[in-house]
């Protein structure tokens, strides 16, 4: 790029004195990639404003040349258009590469759909529909794509799920760092802001290899922007108000770009909301605070280039104060009234319970293109995750979070992407991996999550073969190694009795025992083998088929290995299990797809097949000085989900447009022969959608969703002796809420504004009826109904 | 025209200015506690003794589970049977004994009595327990309580601590709302 500018300069101040006209100037025009001779480019001859082409095998000549300058334009279909110079003195013979990576490069032109891989199956969020979140989460961001569902702690904490699985089976990756933020726990959302970001892809099934092993789930690509070269300074503010939580967000962006490749980019946003509402009375402390900025440097050309990338997102999550409960006998108080025991007027307060979350993320990746070969990328990357979780407590100890633990991890990773083959692309990597865990001390408390060390390496490889013009293979494999050091302390009782460890594990026994506890340094080495098998063919009328097997293997996390003790928003304790092996899941996922804005479709049926699944059950009850207690276990049985996702869109006339979209899934315990635990429920959505382009851009929406009761989940209630009535109590954990329907209205008009700037305005209205109703994953739904009518109004400039 | 240009740039400095100033809250610090990488189990109660006193008739009723939530289950220890038809002062103990010297956690629950409530509740219905003592708005705490027993008879006693209870409240837990942190029961005889 430089020798093009540099080029460009010569041709511009150079100035012709000599009157020889002889020279002859040959061209070859290549591919980057694999040297191929490109045929029929159009070569444009500036000096003489005349056109000629190149012949098949890539050459073109031009006679009778004057020494000066000779500045040439060639482009061709598919390729860069690209410009050159040279000082002709003499007969000049000259290779010019092109390269056919346009899309890459103009992402932002033309990226509605482009996939990360040929044959992968995947749905993509782009920038104009996450802007409708920018005051929500990532969760209810993927909410909208079918298939995809999320499992809330009330309503600011989302977990992304997909067919049904969630945690550590989805991989979440950030800017091309997999996200590494504490995600085994179920109340535990992703720590990122939606507004950073450019687009959200979720793959359902292949090309997940380069990523990890585990993506049992799926993966979530969270993509930022690539911007073209070209000499701009362009940024961005949005304001979003809502009526309900009486909060909202701001964020700001502003983004330098530079003709020669280098790029600058920062944003910020701060969100607030106090108390949300649910129809009939305020959520007592639901409210948040979330500051979040990044900023983002790079230099980008095609044939080298870097980015750094820095974030960092600091989260206050209140906890519906309700569902703080001692023990049974209070939940089953939550359960049968109906109503959260706390119920107070609007406050923007914070209170206790409530979760506190820094997350840091810095990463630098660099790459270089090789000619005839491909391109190399090296990345190191960083996050620091810091996790205080506060509860009720008494005295001394009431502002002394009752959970604090800090994860640090950083991987180097490779990549090298070989192109030069026709019809075959392949991409390569290592990846090393240290984390470290540390169960920050001060708590007054055992730590849940005891402090750890893990060390990761992994190797893979993919590659894409194309079969003809319209069909497609991938095949990858990929083999990981982990190893895990903790150490912690058990109650002498749960090792030499309850899990009989003593004779399991004696090697991780210490002569340190205290306090009737044992420190133990458990030690655990896995070995992953995940492969990866994907066909995709192309047919007339816009439509696709795509086909896809994969292996995934997932080791234990740390919570299922090692947790251990109460935990108060579910009053059970949780115990994971040493013994725990690794989870292997076959996956079959197909997909038929037509493109089509007049008449398009996607229907994906899947199968997933998952040997010693991991999950969490109750188990039995203990007796405790606050009374009964269940207590729920890690164990592992034989799983299979399967279902379809089905898209639908079509034109009803040029300005009106209808989508709809459908997914079933069900969920098997084949061990026990019962349904799995958390499986969503049938649901469909209805949307009408009005667009006139000539009235301001004019936008309407009608959206309609449908959540239909889960009639298959397995029975874990139980009864409990409760001393003051002097009766057995039936705990009825397990039922389902009914079904719901919610009906939403979005709209928005853009207007002109400054120079060159616009001024975008938004109306839209969520839970149109003020229905009432409860979301069987929502973890709180023993305690409050979920959010009643919303109205937000948002306002974005663009400058 | 020059006008748009300028406000254009100004609005541009704003969102820089509010960017910088974000990232600046966003970058606090990072702090870290002291390292001794052992935590107590500060918070813990191991022990419920309730002591009841008649001149020279006592009667201990103690819940014990040492190692806390999981592990071993509790222990129940009662003295010895009550004497019917009389008079007990009652006083009830918290402690955390993994502490050395034993914590006493009545200390706490003392100082917040606006957010705690003990209740007693037993199967026996000629006992009758009045709670002495009372918070600063002047609702019962029961960590001192009066103890009648009636004719012989044999039964239990639950001793509930509730935190942020309803108060006042009608004297039973079920109406007092609020969250468990204490809840045993004890086999007993009046005899």
């Amino acid at each position: 790029m430089k020798s093009i500018i540099i080029g460009l300069v010569i041709a511009i101040s150079s100035f012709s004195y000599s009157q020889n006209c002889n020279y002859i100037f040959l061209g070859e025009v290549k591919d980057f990639h694999d040297g191929t001779p490109i045929e029929s480019a159009t070569i444009y001859i500036k000096e003489s404003d005349k056109y000629i082409i190149s012949d098949f095998d890539g050459k073109f000549r031009i006679e009778n040349l004057c020494s000066g300058t000779l500045t040439l334009t060639i482009s061709h279909i598919g390729c860069e258009t690209k410009t050159v110079s040279y000082t002709i003195d003499n007969d000049v013979f000259k290779i010019i590469s092109l390269e056919h990576h346009l899309e890459e490069l103009n992402e932002v032109v033309v990226n509605s759909h482009l996939k990360t891989e040929g044959t992968s199956i995947e749905k993509t969020i782009n920038k104009a529909d996450l802007e409708k979140y920018t005051d929500k989460s990532l969760g209810d961001a993927l909410n909208s794509v079918s298939g995809v569902s999320s499992l809330n702690t009330g309503n600011t904490i989302v977990k992304p799920m997909i067919h049904g699985l969630h945690s550590s089976r989805l991989l979440i990756i950030n800017n091309n760092v997999r996200m590494f933020d504490q995600e085994w726990g179920d109340e535990h959302a992703p720590n990122i802001d939606i507004n950073s970001s450019n687009k959200v892809e979720v793959i359902k099934g292949a090309n997940t290899l380069k990523y990890g092993s585990d993506a049992i789930g799926g993966l979530i690509l969270v993509q930022p922007k690539k911007y073209v070269a070209q000499d701009s300074l362009f940024g961005s503010t949005m304001l979003s108000l809502n009526s309900n939580g009486r909060g909202g967000n701001i964020n700001s962006e502003l983004v330098k770009t530079y003709k020669s490749g280098f790029y600058g980019r920062i944003q910020a946003s701060y969100k607030q909301f106090g108390d949300f509402k649910a129809p009939d009375y305020y959520l007592t402390n639901s409210g948040l605070k979330n500051s979040n900025a990044s900023a983002r440097i790079g230099y980008r050309t095609f044939e080298k280039g870097f980015d750094a990338y820095y974030s960092v997102v600091s989260n206050e999550f209140a906890i519906l104060q309700a569902s703080h409960i001692g023990n049974v006998g209070d939940l089953v108080a939550a359960i049968n009234s109906r109503e959260p025991r706390v119920i107070e007027d609007f406050s923007y307060n914070i209170d206790y319970p409530k979760q506190n979350i820094l997350h840091h993320l810095a990463k630098i990746e660099a790459y270089k293109r090789f000619k005839n070969f491909g391109k190399l990328s090296v990345q190191y990357d960083m996050q620091i995750n810091r996790r205080k979780e506060f509860d009720l407590r008494r005295g001394n100890l009431a502002d002394t979070p009752v959970i604090d633990l800090r994860l640090f991890t950083n991987s180097l990773q490779t990549n090298l992407n070989i192109d030069a083959i026709d019809n075959l692309k392949i991409d390569t990597g290592l990846l090393v991996r240290y984390q470290q865990n540390d169960a920050v001390s001060g708590t007054g408390i055992s730590p849940l999550i005891p402090d750890f060390q893990k060390y990761d390496a992994s190797i893979y490889m993919i590659g894409n073969y194309d079969l003809n013009e319209s069909s497609e293979i991938s095949a990858g494999a990929r083999y990981d190694f982990t190893r895990i050091e903790a150490e912690k302390r058990y109650n002498l009782t749960d090792w030499n009795d309850t899990y009989n460890y003593d004779e399991l594990f004696p090697q991780f026994e210490t002569n340190n025992i205290d306090d009737s506890k044992i420190l133990t340094r458990p030690e655990f080495t896995f070995h992953n083998i995940s492969a990866n098998l994907g066909y995709s063919k192309q047919f007339n009328n816009d439509i696709s088929l795509f086909v896809n097997y994969g292996l995934a293997t997932r080791v234990p996390n740390p919570s299922e290995l090692f947790s251990d003790g109460l935990h108060h928003s579910a009053a059970r304790i949780e115990t994971g299990l040493l013994t725990l092996n690794k989870e292997i899941a076959n996956k079959f996922v197909a997909s038929l797809e037509r493109n089509n804005q007049n008449f398009g479709f996607s229907i994906s049926p899947y199968f997933k097949a998952i040997n010693d699944y991991i999950q969490l059950i109750p188990v039995g009850i203990t007796t405790t000085i606050r009374g009964a207690f269940p207590v729920w276990e890690y164990n592992q049985i034989n799983a299979q989900i399967f279902g379809v996702d089905i898209d639908v869109n079509k034109k009803i006339t040029d300005k009106f447009n209808y989508k709809g979209s459908i997914s079933l899934l069900k969920g098997e315990n084949l061990s026990q022969d019962i349904p799995l635990i958390h499986m969503p429920s049938t649901n469909f959505t209805n949307s009408i959608s009005y667009y006139n382009d000539e009235l301001n851009q004019l936008s309407i929406n009608l959206i309609h969703k449908t959540v239909l009761q889960q009639n298959k989940f397995p029975d874990y209630n139980f009864y409990t002796f409760n001393p003051i009535l002097q009766e057995d109590v039936y705990v009825d954990i397990s039922s389902t809420p009914p079904a719901y329907s919610l009906f939403s209205f979005n709209s928005s008009v853009s207007f002109k504004a400054f120079k060159t700037g616009t001024l975008k305005l938004e109306l839209n209205v969520e839970n149109l009826f003020n229905a009432k109703y409860n979301e069987y994953l929502n973890r709180q739904r023993y305690f409050a109904n979920e959010l009643g009518r919303n109205i937000n109004l948002k306002i974005k400039i663009n400058y | 025209m020059m006008k748009n240009i300028k406000s254009t740039n100004t609005i541009k400095l704003l969102a820089l200015l509010f960017i910088s100033s974000l990232a600046f809250v966003g970058c606090s610090s990072d702090d870290d506690g002291h390292h001794d990488d052992h935590d107590h189990e500060e918070e813990l109660i191991t022990t419920v003794r309730y002591t009841l006193t008649n001149g020279t008739d006592i009667v201990t009723l103690e819940f014990q589970d040492l190692d806390g939530e999981g592990g071993a289950d509790g222990t129940y220890d009662v003295s010895g049977p009550l004497t019917a038809n009389t008079t007990y002062t009652g006083a009830i103990k918290l402690l955390n004994e993994t502490e050395n010297p034993a914590d006493d956690i009545t200390l706490e629950v003392e100082d917040e009595g606006d957010d705690h409530e003990f209740f007693y509740t037993s199967t026996i219905s000629d006992i009758t327990i009045s709670k002495d003592d009372i918070d600063e708005d002047g609702n019962p705490i029961g960590i001192a309580t009066t103890f009648v027993t009636g004719d012989a008879g044999t039964g239990s006693l639950t001793i509930e601590l509730i935190h942020e209870p309803t108060k006042p409240n009608d004297g039973t837990s079920i109406n007092a709302g609020g969250s468990t942190d204490v809840e045993v029961t004890f086999p007993i005889q009046v005899q």
